[in-house]
C-alpha cells in the first residue's frame, strides 16, 4: 500500500517536473528563436533546476533526464552559431558560470565546453580537464552519475583520439584516456556511494535502483575500449591497473562484480591474454561477497572462444602461460575467499577445466592438476553433502570423458579417483555409470590390467557396496541397470596379448569376487565368457605356443574359471552356474583337456542332483547336459560311459512322463555321434528309443487313465523322426519293419476314439509322411534304404481324415 | 503644463558641462529619488574643470549677489538624516555681486583635487562629490545647482597577496580545509579556491558560498553595522564522504561589488568577507567566514 502511494506520489513529481522543463524550455526556444542569448541561458537554466529534485527513483530521474538533454541539443546548436548571439565561446563559458545553482551551471558548462573544444580555440584536454573537474561539485550519487554521463555523452566525440581532428599540438590520446578514467573514477565512486545512502531496511530498494544505473558507469570502460589510441601497451600500463584499482578500492561488492565483468566483456581477448597476471591478481583483493566464480568462468569462456577462434593464437597462450596463472588466481581466490561455499570453488574448477580442455587438449597433466587441486579443497571433508555441489563434482568428472572419447585417457589422471572418493555412494553411481556410458557409446577398449584397475577403482561404486550404512532400498530395476551395465564393460576389457588378457581377468575377478551375491549373476557370466574367449584363443594358438613356458595356459584359466563358478553358489545361482560348467566343459573339450572337462561335467551333474529342484529347471538342465555331452568328444570310453549311464538316468526320472519320454530319446544320441570317429552304439541307440516309446506309451495310458482321454499322439511322431534319423544315419538296428510297426501304431493311436484329435500333431505326422514318401520316390540309395516302408493306406487315409 | 512648471521655475537656468566631457566616461549614479542617471567618472588628483552657463529665464534681468561654485565631497549618515558631512570643499568665485541680462559663460577648474575616497552608496552611508553653484540673492533665496559626479581611484594589484588557507571543522562531526588563492581581489577577478573533506560524520545537503558585505557606519555606542549578502553560489550539491574535493570557481563580475574602505574619514568602512556555508539535511548550517580584501584595478580598456 505504502509503495502504490509512494510510486503515484513519484509519478505526479515526475509529472509536474515534466511540465517545467517543458514551460521553460517553450520560453527558451522562444529567446533562441529571436537570439536572446540571456534570455536563453536564463531559461536553459531554470529548465535545468528540474533536474536539482531529489524525489525521483533513477528510473524516473532518467525521464526527466532525457527531456532536459533533448533541450540541451537545441541549445549547444545555438552556442555553436556566434553570429547569433555575439558573444566569443570563451565569454560564452565565462557567462554561463555565473549561474548560482551548481548543478544547471555545471549542465550549462559541459554544453559549452562540447562548443568550446569544437571550435579548437583552446585545447581540447584543457577543456576536458576543467570540465571533468568541476563536475565534482556534485556530490549527490544520482545527480552526479548523470550530469557526468552528460559530459561522457557529449565529449564523446571529442576526445583527443589517434586519428581525431582533435588530436595533436599536445592534445594525445593520453589526455583521451586520462579524462575517461577519471571521469569514470568519480562515477564509480558516486554510484557505490549510493549504497550507503539509506536506511539499512531500504537495502534492497537500492540495489535495485543502483542496477538500474551500472550502465551508465559501464559506459565509461566501453568508451575506453573505443578509443583508437588505446593499444596493448597503453592497455597494460595505465588503462587496466587504473580500472582495476578503481575497483578494488571501491570496496564494493556490486560494482566489484560488474565492473570486471564489463572489463572481461569490454575489452579485447588478445589484451586479456596478454594482462592475465594483472587481471587475476585483483580477484582475490575483491570482496569475499562477490561471484569471483562467475567473472572468472566468463573470462575464461571468452579465452576459450578466443583459442577456438583460430589456432594462431595458441602459441600466445603458451608464452604467457595462461593455463598457469589462471589456475594460481583461482587458487588465491579460494584461499582469500575462506568462506565461499565448496560448490563455488568446485565450479571455479570446472571452469578452468573446460578451458583447459578446450585450449589445451593436449596437455593431460594440466587436466590432471585442476583434478588435483579440487581434490586438496574437498580434502578438507570426507564426503560432499551439498548438492550442488556434488552436482558441480559430476559436472567436473564428466567434462574429461566428453573431450577424450577415450576413457584410457582418463584413467591416466591419478586424481581423478580421488576426487571420486569424495562423493556420496549414489553420485558416485551416476558417476560410474556416466564413465561406463562413455566406455560404450565410444566403444573403447580398455587393454591393460592396470588400466583395468584403475577403471575398476573408478566404478566401485557399481561393483561393490560403498556403503555398509545404506539402507535405503534400492530399486530392483536400476540395480539390474546398472549390473547390466558393469556387465556390459566387462567385454570391453580386453587385449590381444594373452598373458595381459589374463591379468585383466584376474584383476576383475578380484573386484567383482568383492561385489557382494546380488551382483555375482551379472558379473560372472561376461567375465567367464571373456575367460572362454581366451581359452578359445590360446587354443588356436595353441601350435605356436607349444613347448614354452606360458602363464597363461588353458588350465590355468581353467582353474580360475572353476572358483569364478564356484563363487555362484553363494548366491545361489545353480541354474546359471550350471550352464556355465557346461560351457567350460564344451571349451575344455575343445581344449582336449580331459581331466578338466570331466572336473566341469561332475560339478554339473552335482549341482543338478544339488540344488536344481525345479522340475522345469530339470528339463532344462537335462537337455543341456545331454547336448554338451553329445559334443564332447575328449572323454575316454569309462568316463564317456559313467557319464552318459548318469544323463540316461537322470532323464529317466525326470518327474512328468513327456519330459521323461524327450530326455530318454534325447539320450539316444549320445551313443551315436554322427562324426567319422564318433561313437556309433546302435543298440543302445535303439534301446533309448524302445525305452522312450514305453514312456510314450505309459504318458498315454496314464492320460487316459487320468483324463478319460489319451493326449495328443506327438510324442509318437516325435519318436518316429528320432527313428527317421538314425535309420537315415545308418543304424543297423533301426529297421524299416521298427518304423513300420510304428507309423502303424501311430495311425491306430489317432483313429482311436480315445485320442484327443490335435491338428498340430496331425499335420506333424502327416509332414513325417510326406517326408517317407519323398525319400521313397527320390530314388537313389535313400530311395531304395527306404523302399520297404510301405504307406499303402496313406491317401486313403488321408482321404477319410479330410472327408 | 509647461507653464506650471515655468512658473516654479528658477529666474536661471543653470548647466555645467565638463571640459573633456566628451572623453570622461559616464557612469551610472543612482540618486535618491531611486533614479539612476549618468554622470562623469574621475578619480583623485584630476582637474575638475568646466564651463558653467548661467542664462536668466526669458530675457529677464536676474539680481545677484554674487555667483560661486564649490567641489563637495559629502558624508551622509541616514539615520542621522540631514547631517552631511563635508570632508572636501572647495571654492571658486565666479563672479561679483550684479546683474546678468543674458547667458553668460564662467569658465572654472579645479586643479589636482584631492579626493581619497571613492563615491559610495551604502545602507546607511553615502559619500558623494558633487559640484554646488550658488547664485546667492537676498530676499528671494539663493539659486543653487548640484551636479554630481563620481569618483573612483585604483590601486596597483599588492605585491603581497596570500591565499587564504584554513582547517575548521567540529570535532568528530565534520573536519574541512579550504582554500582560496588569494587574500585580495580585485572586482573583477576570479575567487579560485578548493574545499577538502576530511572527515564527514555529517549528511550534507549542499554547501554555498557567500559574499558578504559588512558596512559599519559610526563609532562607539553609535556603531551600526549592516550586512548584506551579495552573492549566494552554490559550490557543492549533495553529500562528499572523506577525501573528496571540491573546486571553487567564482567569477566576481556580476556582482556590484566595491573595493574594501576602511575607516573612511572615521565615519564608516565597508569590508568584504566570503562565507563558506554547509548545510545538513536538518538544515542546520555550518559556516566559517573569511575578510578578503577588494581593491578597484585600473581598467585595462
Amino acid at each position: 500500500m505504502v509503495t502504490t502511494e509512494g510510486m503515484e506520489e513519484e509519478e505526479k513529481w515526475l509529472a509536474e517536473g515534466i511540465a517545467a522543463i517543458q514551460h521553460n524550455a517553450f520560453y527558451m526556444s522562444r529567446a533562441l528563436d529571436s537570439d536572446n542569448l540571456r534570455e536563453a541561458l536564463k531559461y536553459s537554466a531554470l529548465l535545468l533546476s528540474e533536474l536539482r529534485t531529489s524525489k525521483l527513483s533513477p528510473h524516473k530521474y532518467y525521464d526527466l533526464y532525457m527531456r532536459a538533454f533533448d533541450e540541451l541539443r537545441k541549445l549547444e546548436m545555438f552556442f555553436r552559431e556566434e553570429d547569433r548571439h555575439g558573444c566569443s565561446v570563451i565569454d560564452l563559458y565565462e557567462l554561463v558560470q555565473h549561474a548560482g545553482n551548481i548543478l544547471p551551471r555545471l549542465y550549462l558548462l559541459c554544453t559549452v565546453g562540447s562548443v568550446y573544444i569544437k571550435s579548437k580555440e583552446a585545447p581540447a584536454k584543457d577543456i576536458l580537464k576543467d570540465l571533468v573537474e568541476m563536475c565534482r561539485g556534485i556530490q549527490h550519487p544520482t545527480r552526479g552519475l548523470f550530469l557526468r554521463s552528460y559530459l561522457a555523452q557529449i565529449s564523446r566525440d571529442k576526445l583527443p583520439d589517434l586519428g581525431s581532428e582533435y588530436e595533436g599540438e599536445g592534445d594525445t590520446v593520453m589526455d583521451a584516456v586520462d579524462f575517461v578514467l577519471q571521469n569514470f573514477t568519480e562515477m564509480n565512486k558516486l554510484w557505490v556511494r549510493m549504497q550507503h545512502n539509506g536506511p539499512v531496511r531500504l537495502k534492497e530498494k537500492l540495489e535495485k535502483e543502483r542496477s538500474e544505473l551500472r550502465d551508465l558507469v559501464g559506459k565509461n570502460l566501453h568508451v575506453l575500449s573505443q578509443i583508437e589510441g588505446v593499444d596493448l601497451e597503453m592497455y597494460k600500463d595505465v588503462v587496466l591497473p587504473r580500472v582495476l584499482e578503481q575497483v578494488v578500492n571501491c570496496k564494493d561488492e556490486i560494482a566489484q562484480y560488474y565492473l570486471m565483468d564489463c572489463i572481461i566483456q569490454v575489452f579485447p581477448d588478445e589484451y586479456h591474454l596478454q594482462t592475465l597476471e594483472t587481471l587475476l591478481g585483483a580477484c582475490p583483493q575483491l570482496q569475499p561477497a562477490v561471484d569471483v566464480k562467475t567473472v572468472l568462468s566468463r573470462l575464461m569462456e571468452r579465452l576459450s572462444n578466443y583459442a577456438d577462434s583460430s589456432p594462431e593464437v595458441l602459441p600466445d597462450f603458451l608464452q604467457v602461460e595462461a593455463f598457469a596463472k589462471l589456475s594460481s588466481a583461482i587458487g588465491k581466490v579460494i584461499e582469500a575467499q575462506v568462506d565461499m561455499p565448496v560448490v563455488g570453488a568446485i565450479s571455479l574448477f570446472v571452469s578452468l577445466l573446460t578451458f583447459t580442455l578446450r585450449v589445451h587438449p593436449d596437455r593431460l597433466d594440466y587436466v590432471d592438476q585442476v583434478l588435483g587441486a579440487c581434490v586438496k579443497k574437498l580434502s578438507s571433508k570426507a564426503k560432499l553433502e551439498d548438492s550442488k555441489a556434488t552436482k558441480q563434482v559430476v559436472t567436473l568428472l564428466s567434462a574429461p570423458l566428453e573431450k577424450y572419447t577415450d576413457i584410457v585417457t582418463v584413467l591416466t589422471l591419478s586424481n581423478y579417483p580421488r576426487v571420486m572418493d569424495h562423493l556420496d555412494a549414489g553420485t558416485n553411481k551416476i558417476m560410474a555409470t556416466i564413465i561406463i556410458e562413455s566406455i560404450m557409446k565410444n566403444d573403447t577398449c580398455v587393454s591393460t590390467a592396470d588400466k583395468v584397475e584403475v577403471l575398476f577403482e573408478l566404478i566401485k561404486g557399481l561393483i561393490k557396496d560403498l556403503d555398509e550404512t545404506a539402507t535405503d532400498e534400492l530399486d530392483e530395476e536400476d540395480f539390474k541397470e546398472e549390473q547390466n551395465s558393469v556387465a556390459r564393460l566387462l567385454h570391453m576389457l580386453y587385449n590381444d596379448e594373452p598373458e595381459e588378457m589374463l591379468k585383466i581377468i584376474c584383476t576383475v575377478r578380484k573386484h567383482i569376487m568383492a561385489g557382494g551375491p546380488n551382483r555375482l549373476t551379472f558379473t560372472v557370466p561376461p567375465l567367464a565368457f571373456s575367460a572362454l574367449k581366451l581359452v578359445r584363443r590360446l587354443q588356436v594358438q595353441d601350435g605356436d605356443m607349444a613347448g614354452e613356458e606360458v602363464p597363461a595356459t588353458p588350465k590355468k584359466i581353467f582353474q580360475l574359471l572353476n572358483e569364478i563358478i564356484e563363487a555362484l553358489s553363494s548366491v545361489p545361482a545353480s541354474e546359471l552356474a550350471l550352464r556355465l560348467y557346461l560351457q567350460c566343459a564344451e571349451a575344455a573339450n575343445d581344449c582336449e583337456l580331459e581331466p578338466i572337462a570331466y572336473e566341469f561335467f561332475t560339478q554339473a551333474f552335482v549341482l543338478y542332483e544339488e540344488e536344481v529342484a525345479d522340475s522345469k529347471a530339470q528339463v532344462t538342465a537335462i537337455h543341456l547336459i545331454i547336448g554338451t555331452l553329445q559334443k564332447m568328444t575328449v572323454f575316454g570310453v569309462e568316463n564317456r560311459d559313467t557319464l552318459t549311464h548318469k544323463a540316461t538316468g537322470y532323464s529317466a526320472k525326470l518327474l512328468k512322463k513327456p519330459d521323461q519320454c524327450r530326455a530318454v530319446y534325447a539320450c539316444s544320441h549320445l551313443f551315436w555321434v554322427d562324426d567319422q570317429d564318433g561313437i556309433k552304439d546302435g543298440e543302445r541307440v535303439l534301446l533309448c528309443l524302445k525305452r522312450s516309446l514305453r514312456i510314450a506309451n505309459a504318458a498315454q495310458q496314464q492320460a487316459n487313465v487320468t483324463r478319460g482321454s489319451s493326449g495328443p499322439v506327438t510324442l509318437f511322431v516325435e519318436i518316429l523322426n528320432k527313428y527317421l534319423y538314425f535309420f537315415e544315419k545308418g543304424n543297423p538296428q533301426v529297421t524299416p519293419a521298427a518304423i513300420q510297426s510304428l507309423i502303424e501304431l501311430i495311425k491306430t493311436e489317432m483313429q482311436s476314439d480315445a485320442t484327443t484329435p490335435d491338428t498340430a500333431s496331425d499335420a506333424f505326422f502327416s509332414s513325417t509322411l510326406r517326408y517317407i514318401q519323398f525319400q521313397k520316390q527320390k530314388g537313389g540309395l535313400m530311395g531304395e534304404k527306404y523302399s520297404p516302408i510301405k504307406l499303402f493306406s496313406f491317401t486313403c487315409f488321408d482321404c477319410t481324415f479330410s472327408s | 503644463q509647461n507653464y506650471i512648471i515655468g512658473a516654479f521655475k528658477p529666474a536661471c537656468n543653470i548647466s555645467i558641462t565638463f571640459g573633456d566631457g566628451k572623453s570622461r566616461k559616464p557612469v551610472p549614479l543612482k540618486k535618491e529619488n531611486g533614479q539612476t542617471v549618468m554622470v562623469p567618472l574621475f578619480q583623485s588628483q584630476e582637474n575638475i574643470a568646466g564651463k558653467i552657463s548661467v542664462e536668466p529665464v526669458s530675457g529677464k534681468k536676474a539680481e545677484h549677489n554674487g555667483i560661486k561654485v564649490e567641489l563637495l565631497g559629502q558624508i551622509e549618515m541616514y539615520f542621522d538624516r540631514g547631517n552631511f558631512y563635508d570632508f572636501t570643499s572647495l571654492v571658486r568665485e565666479l563672479d561679483v555681486p550684479g546683474e546678468i541680462y543674458e547667458r553668460k559663460i564662467y569658465p572654472f577648474e579645479f586643479s589636482t583635487v584631492e579626493m581619497p575616497y571613492e563615491t559610495y552608496n551604502g545602507v546607511n552611508v553615502r559619500l558623494r562629490y558633487v559640484l554646488k553653484i550658488t547664485i546667492s540673492r537676498g530676499y528671494a533665496g539663493s539659486i543653487v545647482e548640484y551636479q554630481d559626479f563620481v569618483v573612483r581611484n585604483y590601486t596597483p594589484p599588492p605585491s603581497i597577496n596570500n591565499s587564504i588557507k584554513m582547517e575548521v571543522g567540529i570535532e568528530d562531526c565534520l573536519h574541512i580545509e579550504f582554500e582560496y588563492n588569494k587574500s585580495k581581489y580585485h572586482l573583477k577577478d576570479v575567487i579560485i579556491g578548493k574545499i577538502y573533506f576530511l572527515l564527514v560524520r555529517i549528511k550534507i545537503k549542499n554547501m554555498d558560498l557567500e559574499i558578504r558585505r559588512r558596512e559599519s557606519t559610526g563609532s562607539g555606542a553609535n556603531t551600526h553595522v549592516e550586512t548584506e549578502t551579495l552573492a549566494k553560489f552554490e559550490l557543492m550539491d549533495g553529500a562528499p564522504v572523506r577525501g573528496e574535493s571540491i573546486p571553487i570557481r567564482l567569477f566576481l563580475s556580476p556582482y556590484e561589488l566595491t573595493p574594501t574602505y576602511r575607516n573612511i574619514n572615521n565615519k564608516f568602512s565597508v569590508k568584504y568577507y566570503l562565507n563558506l556555508v554547509l548545510v545538513d539535511e536538518e538544515d542546520r548550517r555550518y559556516f566559517k567566514q573569511q575578510e578578503i580584501t577588494m581593491f578597484r584595478l585600473a581598467e585595462t580598456s
